[in-house]
């Protein structure tokens, strides 16, 4: 049985009139690698200053492994933080950053440099030590902010998008680095992001923020195919969002009318109203482009707008002839039979189960 | 035609600073003139005028009061100016604008006037050509140099850097003293330097409120309002050199912040 960490119960933080964090509310369990992510202004960041005690709620409880945190000052958690900036010391040499946590808990010199010189060797930093963190490369500075975060052993770590200053090929190691050290450690892992890549690389579940409030919890995958709004589905990955009118359920399928035709759609948890209006997702990834009319029950005419290549695969934007834009995932060697030509037109076409019915039509 | 362009350029910086040091390099010549008087041809090279500064009791108590107000002028302005940047740099508070522009206003003011507020306010306080009274008067002097160097060097510092040394246990007096100290202790130094220069030299100030405990540059006055005398040029060279020393190490510290932040 998982042990709860973490509470956030009704906390919000307003700043004169506005509001940062709008009444949250989430746990996190001891060991958990979450990710919180969300636009910039979403509140995340506020949320991680609070649990850190540099910022105060202006309502609400957070526990810590249920004590109640409100009132201490950040000198008295545990809750060791990599920043954005990394904020290490700069005349300091690596040694003297990474022992900077055990100095101030009152540490005995010599225990402190052997519990420090552990930590940089583990983090592979054992030729730097007595390198002055300005002459490091982005990446090893990097390590440092992780071996003086992680010296005091703690129950928690706190990591404020610590990678968005990282070369893209040096983002993707260190996420692999992150996350088995956070299997190794076992210890929670509250990490704050606004990207979904990183997020959905490391977590095991993931809250997303928007406008000071929590849009949805869950694993990354379940966030992925089942998006619990339009917000969502807009953030995360490459949805197609069509819009229509319920004409019928059937069990937990409903099906659409729409200006583009009718499609089949699943509603696993809330079922839509007949005759109301509603929207459903698919996948990027999920829909299926051709030259021929498929024949198959979801499918839709477009026109090639335009392509984008990334790697092994290519994103097309199309659009219907209500306008509907739509973004299909391709791979690159697909792609050599259709002859893609702006303005061309193709059919799109899916499997009802991969189209998904948006609980909340917001 | 670039490099006459170039050409042109050097002779003018070179005028510049010809102009600039001609007074004190022709000082320096004469201090080593046997001549009486500062006339070409020069006379033999001699060192007798600082064989007569060095054997003058005047100049030491002098050159004692100056110095002792110097350091401790720089000790305390830097004190009060380290004080007064950081509360700029950490808080946010109603008439922090207001409190700025008094904390940087008195270099503004001219000298003289300035000196006969100090004569004024002192004397009616009983604390005018007191042994301290150049050294309270400098203190409001200099403060201000030392308040702009060290927020100048706070305003590089991440914001992030206290907040972190806080996250990772530190009280906030240890975070100022492990972290905020370290962080300025170039700036520090620069202002130490810096105004125990300014103080050391100045004059209008120190010449009405010094009284009997005068101090260098009101010495130097008095003895070239009796007669031309190349003692002059012996104290202008010796105050000169340390003048110009204290300034470039507060230079060297102060550009410090490029290379090691």
């Amino acid at each position: 049985m998982p042990e709860t960490q973490v509470e956030f119960e009704n906390v919000s933080r307003h700043f004169g009139d506005f509001v940062a964090v709008d009444n949250i509310d989430f746990a996190i369990d001891r060991g958990e690698f979450i990710a919180l992510m969300g636009p910039s202004g979403c509140g995340k960041t506020t949320t991680l200053r609070m649990l850190a005690g540099l910022d105060k709620p202006t309502s609400g409880i957070i526990r810590l492994s249920g004590t109640v945190m409100n009132d201490l000052g950040p000198q008295q958690r545990d809750t060791p933080m990599v920043w954005q900036s990394l904020a290490l010391f700069p005349f300091l040499d690596v040694l003297g950053n990474v022992e900077f946590g055990l100095k101030m808990r009152g540490v005995a010199a010599d225990e402190r440099k052997k519990r420090a010189l552990e930590w940089i060797e583990r983090l592979g930093l054992g030729e730097f030590v007595k390198r002055q963190v300005t002459q490091l490369s982005g990446g090893q500075r990097q390590r440092v902010a992780l071996a003086r975060a992680l010296v005091t052993e703690p129950e928690i770590l706190l990591l404020d998008e610590p990678l968005s200053a990282l070369d893209a090929h040096l983002v993707v190691r260190m996420q692999g680095e992150l996350k088995r050290l956070q299997a190794e450690l076992g210890i929670t892992f509250f990490y704050v992001t606004h990207s979904q890549s990183e997020a959905f690389a490391m977590a095991d579940r993931v809250i997303i923020m928007n406008e000071g409030r929590i849009a949805q919890i869950g694993a990354p995958r379940e966030i992925y195919r089942t998006p619990a709004n339009r917000f969502i589905a807009q953030f995360v990955g490459r949805n197609n969002i069509i819009n229509g009118t319920v004409s019928s359920i059937a069990g937990n399928m409903a099906t659409f009318t729409t200006p583009i035709g009718n499609f089949e759609a699943a509603c696993p948890s809330v079922q839509p109203a007949e005759r109301s209006e509603a929207s459903f997702v698919v996948s990027g990834d999920l829909m299926k482009i051709s030259k021929m009319r498929p024949d198959t029950k979801n499918q839709v005419e477009c026109t090639l707008i335009s392509e984008e290549f990334v790697g092994s695969f290519v994103t097309l934007f199309l659009e219907s002839a209500d306008a509907t834009e739509f973004k299909v995932e391709v791979q690159q060697r697909e792609l050599e039979q259709l002859e893609l030509t702006p303005g061309g037109t193709f059919w799109l076409s899916w499997e009802s189960g991969h189209a998904y019915v948006l609980p909340e039509n917001a | 035609m670039i490099s006459f362009k170039s050409i042109l350029l050097r002779c003018y910086v070179v005028l510049v600073f010809a102009v600039v040091f001609a007074p004190i390099i022709a000082s320096f010549v004469f201090s080593f003139n046997s001549d009486r008087f500062p006339t070409v041809p020069l006379g033999s090279f001699t060192t007798h005028w600082y064989q007569q500064v060095i054997s003058d009791s005047e100049f030491w108590e002098a050159f004692r009061n100056s110095a002792i107000t110097a350091i401790c002028t720089a000790i305390v302005a830097t004190i009060i100016g380290f004080s007064a940047a950081y509360t700029d740099y950490r808080y946010q508070f109603f008439g922090k604008s207001v409190y700025l522009a008094l904390g940087l206003l008195p270099p503004t003011i001219p000298l003289v006037i300035f000196g006969l507020a100090m004569l004024a306010w002192l004397s009616r306080l009983g604390m005018s050509g007191q042994s301290y009274s150049v050294f309270l008067a400098h203190v409001v002097m200099c403060t201000p140099f030392a308040m702009a160097i060290i927020r100048l060097r706070l305003s590089q510092m991440d914001e992030s850097l206290e907040a972190a040394a806080w996250n990772l246990g530190a009280s906030h007096w240890s975070a100022l003293r492990h972290v905020v100290l370290p962080f300025v202790r170039p700036a520090i130094i620069s202002a130490l330097c810096l105004t125990a220069a300014v103080s050391f030299d100045e004059f209008a100030v120190a010449w009405f409120v010094s009284g009997l405990n005068k101090t260098v540059p009101v010495v130097v006055l008095e003895i070239l309002q009796g007669q031309v005398d190349p003692r002059i040029n012996a104290i202008g060279t010796f105050v000169f050199l340390t003048s110009m020393t204290l300034v470039v190490i507060s230079q060297v510290f102060l550009l410090t912040r490029t290379t090691k932040s």
